[in-house]
C-alpha cells in the first residue's frame, strides 16, 4: 500500500495542468463549469485537440490509440481535468461502445469506427431505453429481421441523449423473439443518416433538449454492423453497462464543485457576514466533502484491484450509487447557497443568450440548470434503486 | 380543538377546487406558465368576481373578513393545481402590508380597487446581500423637501412585472441589519428612477430586479410610521409563510397522488413498479411527509391570529422548517419514482418539484428556520 506520487507523476501533472491552462478553449471551460449542456460545435472542437494531444481515450488500450497511462496518471488527469473544468470526451464513443467494438468487435469494425471516435468524425448516442423497458432493459421490443445481407429494424427508442446530435447510434435489438428475453438481443451500429430513422427532440425539466425519441421504420442495417454474434448482444450490453457505472461516479467533476460551493458561499452574504461563516452551511458541505473522500479511495482501491488482475463482481455499482448521490447533493448546496438568486431561470433555447446575464451574480447562472439535469443522475445509467438490487444479489447474496 | 372546516369554508374549499379543476389541467398550466405574462387575466377577474380577491380584508373595505384558515384552505386547493395568478403577492402580502400599515386614504386607494381586480401589487423586500433576513435593508430612503429620495437594488420580487404598485422597503435611518429605521413607500411601477428587469423563475412564475435610482416619491407614498415597518414586515410576512406551507401541501398532495397512480400503472419486469417494496416504503415516507406539513400548515394557520408573538413565531418557524424539508424530499422522489419521465417538461411532475423546490426557498429556506425556532425556543 502507498499513495504518494514519484517524481514522474508529478512531473506528469505539471504537464496535464499546463496543457489544459494552454489548451482548453474559455467558452468550453465556462460552460463545463456552471454545468451548462456542451454545445456539439464546442464538445467537438476540444476533442480535437484532445486528440491531437493523444488524450483522447485514457482507459482505451494502447495499441487502439489509448494513452497507456498508468492508474496513478490516468487518477492525477481526472483530477486535474476536473480542477479545470475540462470537459472529458462524450461517453458515448469513447467510454461506451469503443470498449465494445475492440473488446467484441472483428477487425474490419475496429478499423472502421476506432478512429473515428478518436477523431471526433462519429458522435454516438446509446439505443439502450425503450418507452415499454427501462429497468427492464432486457424486455426490449425492437426488432431486427435479417433480409439476405441486412437487418430490418422497427421500433423505438427513448431518452436517447443526443442523438440529435448523431452520426450513429449502437442498438439493443430483438434478433429472436422466440428464446429466452436476454438471449434473443443482438447489438447493431447504426448509421443516422439510414433511411427511415426519425428523431424527435424530448423538453427536460431544465427545459433543454438533450434527450429525444429516436423512431425507425424498415431501417436497413447490413449485418456486418452488428457486434459478435447474432443473439448474444446481452452480454455485449452488461460488458457495456460496467464500464458506464464506473464512469458515473465523476469524483473529480465533484470536487470541483466542492470548490465551487466554497468560492459562491464566500461572496454571499448570510445575516450580515459570509455565508462560509455560518456553522450550519459548513456542517453541510463538510459532510459531503468526507463522503466524498471516501468515494474517491473506494473507486482508487477498487482501481488499484483491477490493476491487480482481481476480479470485481458488482461493486461499480457503489461507485454509481454514492456517486450520483454526492452530485445531487452538491447541486442543492449549490443552489441554497444562491439563496433567491437560485430562482431565476430561463432556458437558452428560448431566449437565446438572455440567460447569459443572470439577474444575479454571475456565478448564479448554472446551478439550477445543473440542480435540475442531475435529478436525472440516480435514474439514468441503471436507477439507484436498480442499483442496489444488484448490489444486494450480486455481493450480499441477499 | 377542532381541525374540521365549518360550512362556508367548506364552500369555500369546494370553489377553488372547482376553479382548478375547470382550468388547471396540466396542459393548460403549462401553457399559462410559458405565455408572457405567465397568468390570466382573465383568471384574475373570475377570482375577483368570485371574491376570493377580498377574503382576508375587513368588511368596512369590501372585503370578507376571512383569516388565515381562510387563506390556507384557497392555497392548499390551488397549490394542487400549480396556480400561476399573482395572488399571494397582492392579496396576502401587498394587501396585507396595506391594511396593516396604510393610512385610512392609502386602504381606500388601494384595497378595493384590488379586490375588484383592478390593481396588482408586488412586496419588493429582498436585496442581494440580504439573504433571508428581513431586517437587512441597505435601500436608503432620505427626506428631499416633502418627500424622499430612494436609493438601492431589490431582488427577486415575485410579480414585480405585473404589479401596478410595489411596496419597497427602505431605511430612512440606522445601519444595514437595524430593525429599527425601516419605512416602506408605495411606488408606482414605470415611475421615473425605477428600472425594472424582467425574467422568468424556475417554477413557472415571473420575476423581477428593481434597481432605484434617485426615484423621488411624495410625502404620500410613505406607508405607515417612518422606520417603524419592520413590526409590520414580519407580522405580514408570517402570514405568507402560511399561505406558502399550505400552498406546498397542496402541492405534496397532488405530486403524491400522481405519484403513486403512476406506480400502480407503470409495469417493468412484468409487474406494476409500485409492487417493489423499496418504492412502496419511498412512497409511505412521502405520504407521511406530507401529512406531518399539513398537521403543521394548519397549526399555522390557526395559530397567526395569537397574540403571544413568541408562540406565534416558534410556530411559523416549525411549519415552514417541516414544510421545506417535506418539500424537498416528496419533490424529488416524485420524480425519482417517474424514472425518465418524470425529467420531461411535458409531464406534469417536474412542475411540482420545481414549485416545492422555490417554496422551499421563498422567506427563509430549511435551515434559516431551523435557525430561527432554535433561537426563539432558548
Ligand atoms: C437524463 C437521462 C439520460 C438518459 N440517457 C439515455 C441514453 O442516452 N440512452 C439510453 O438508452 N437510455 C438513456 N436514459 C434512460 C435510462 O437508462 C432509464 O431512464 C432508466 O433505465 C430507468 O428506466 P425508466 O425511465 O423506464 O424508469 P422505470 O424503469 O420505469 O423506473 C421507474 C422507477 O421504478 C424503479 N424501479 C424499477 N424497477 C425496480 C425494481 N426492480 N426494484 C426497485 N425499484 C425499481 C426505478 O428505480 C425508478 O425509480 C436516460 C435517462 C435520463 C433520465
Amino acid at each position: 500500500m502507498d499513495l504518494s506520487f514519484s517524481k514522474e507523476d508529478l512531473a506528469f501533472r505539471d504537464e496535464v495542468r499546463e496543457f489544459l491552462q494552454n489548451s482548453l478553449p474559455p467558452d468550453v471551460k465556462d460552460r463545463c463549469d456552471r454545468g451548462l449542456h456542451p454545445t456539439r460545435e464546442g464538445q467537438i472542437r476540444w476533442q480535437k485537440i484532445l486528440h491531437e494531444k493523444g488524450w483522447m481515450a485514457p482507459n482505451w488500450p494502447k495499441e487502439y490509440g489509448g494513452t497507456g497511462w498508468s492508474i496513478t496518471q490516468k487518477y492525477i488527469a481526472a483530477h486535474e481535468f476536473g480542477q479545470a473544468s475540462a470537459p472529458i470526451a462524450t461517453p458515448f464513443g469513447v467510454s461506451m461502445v469503443g470498449p465494445v467494438i475492440y473488446t467484441f468487435g472483428n477487425q474490419e469494425q475496429k478499423d472502421q469506427y476506432l478512429p473515428r471516435i478518436l477523431a471526433s468524425e462519429d458522435w454516438w448516442c446509446q439505443g439502450y431505453s425503450e418507452p415499454g423497458s427501462g429497468s427492464d432493459l432486457a424486455s426490449l421490443q425492437t426488432k431486427a429481421v435479417r433480409d439476405g445481407d441486412d437487418y430490418i429494424v422497427n421500433g423505438q427508442k427513448i431518452w436517447t441523449s443526443y442523438a440529435h446530435y448523431a452520426d450513429m447510434i449502437f442498438c439493443l435489438v430483438r434478433t429472436d423473439p422466440k428464446a429466452k428475453q436476454q438471449e434473443g438481443i443482438s447489438f447493431l451500429l447504426i448509421d443516422m443518416k439510414t433511411p427511415g430513422i426519425t428523431v424527435k427532440p424530448i423538453y427536460g425539466i431544465d427545459k433543454e433538449n438533450s434527450l429525444n425519441e429516436v423512431f425507425f421504420e424498415d431501417v436497413r442495417v447490413p449485418v456486418k454492423n452488428r457486434i459478435g454474434e447474432e443473439n448474444k448482444g446481452w452480454t455485449y450490453a452488461k460488458f457495456l453497462l460496467g464500464n458506464e457505472r464506473t464512469g458515473i461516479a465523476r469524483v473529480a467533476r465533484s470536487k470541483r464543485q466542492v470548490v465551487r460551493v466554497r468560492e459562491i458561499a464566500a461572496a454571499e452574504m448570510s445575516g450580515g457576514r459570509p455565508l462560509i461563516e455560518d456553522p450550519d452551511f459548513i456542517a453541510k458541505l463538510t459532510r459531503i466533502e468526507v463522503d466524498l473522500m471516501a468515494l474517491e479511495y473506494t473507486e482508487l482501491r477498487m482501481l488499484s484491484m483491477l490493476a491487480n488482475g482481481k476480479k470485481l463482481s458488482a461493486e461499480p455499482s457503489l461507485l454509481k450509487i454514492r456517486g450520483t448521490e454526492i452530485q445531487q447533493r452538491l447541486t442543492e448546496l449549490m443552489v441554497e447557497s444562491l439563496g433567491m438568486y437560485g430562482a431565476p431561470y430561463e432556458p437558452e433555447r428560448d431566449y437565446a443568450g438572455r440567460n447569459d446575464i443572470h439577474p444575479g451574480p454571475d456565478y448564479a447562472h448554472g446551478p439550477m440548470a445543473e440542480h435540475l439535469y442531475l435529478r436525472a443522475a440516480t435514474i439514468y445509467g441503471g436507477s439507484n434503486e436498480i442499483q442496489r438490487n444488484i448490489v444486494s444479489k450480486m455481493v450480499l447474496g441477499l | 380543538m377542532d381541525f374540521e372546516l365549518s360550512d362556508e369554508q367548506g364552500m369555500l374549499k369546494d370553489s377553488v377546487e372547482r376553479f382548478v379543476k375547470d382550468n388547471y389541467s396540466s396542459e393548460a398550466r403549462a401553457k399559462l406558465a410559458d405565455s408572457e405574462a405567465g397568468f390570466s387575466e382573465d383568471h384574475w377577474k373570475m377570482m375577483a368576481e368570485l371574491g376570493w380577491l377580498g377574503m382576508p380584508f375587513a368588511e368596512e373595505v369590501g372585503g370578507f373578513g376571512g383569516g388565515a384558515v381562510e387563506t390556507a384552505i384557497m392555497m392548499e386547493c390551488m397549490g394542487r393545481g400549480l396556480v400561476l395568478e399573482p395572488f399571494l403577492a397582492t392579496v396576502i402580502l401587498g394587501g396585507g402590508l396595506v391594511t396593516e400599515a396604510g393610512s385610512a386614504d392609502q386602504i381606500e386607494a388601494i384595497i378595493p380597487a384590488v379586490i375588484e381586480g383592478n390593481m396588482k401589487l408586488a412586496f419588493a423586500y429582498a436585496e442581494p446581500k440580504s439573504r433571508f433576513d428581513l431586517n437587512n435593508v441597505e435601500t436608503t430612503a432620505s427626506k428631499s423637501g416633502d418627500g424622499y429620495v430612494l436609493n438601492g437594488h431589490k431582488s427577486v420580487v415575485y410579480h414585480g412585472t405585473a404589479a401596478d404598485k410595489i411596496i419597497v422597503s427602505a431605511r430612512t435611518s440606522g445601519n444595514a441589519m437595524d430593525e429599527d429605521g425601516i419605512s416602506l413607500f408605495l411606488v408606482d411601477n414605470g415611475a421615473s428612477g425605477l428600472t425594472r428587469r424582467d425574467y422568468r423563475t424556475v417554477d413557472g412564475q415571473r420575476a423581477a430586479d428593481f434597481t432605484l435610482e434617485n426615484l423621488k416619491v411624495g410625502a404620500d407614498a410613505l406607508l405607515g410610521v417612518e422606520g417603524k415597518a419592520y413590526p409590520v414586515i414580519e407580522k405580514v410576512v408570517e402570514r405568507a409563510i402560511g399561505a406558502l406551507c399550505a400552498e406546498a401541501v397542496g402541492a405534496m398532495q397532488q405530486a403524491n397522488e400522481i405519484t403513486n397512480e403512476y406506480i400502480k400503472e407503470r409495469k417493468q419486469f412484468g409487474v406494476p413498479i409500485g409492487k417493489f417494496q423499496v418504492l412502496q416504503h419511498r412512497m409511505v415516507d412521502m405520504y407521511m411527509e406530507a401529512e406531518q406539513s399539513k398537521s403543521m400548515s394548519d397549526m399555522v394557520a390557526m395559530k397567526l391570529s395569537l397574540e403571544d408573538e413568541k408562540e406565534r413565531k416558534r410556530a411559523v418557524a416549525a411549519a415552514k422548517a417541516q414544510v421545506g424539508k417535506a418539500a424537498k424530499f416528496v419533490g424529488q422522489q416524485s420524480i425519482q419514482l417517474h424514472g425518465g419521465m418524470g425529467m420531461t417538461d411535458e409531464y406534469s411532475i417536474g412542475h411540482y418539484f420545481k414549485r416545492l423546490t422555490t417554496i422551499e426557498m421563498l422567506f427563509g429556506n430549511t435551515d434559516y428556520h431551523f435557525k430561527k425556532f432554535a433561537e426563539l425556543s432558548a
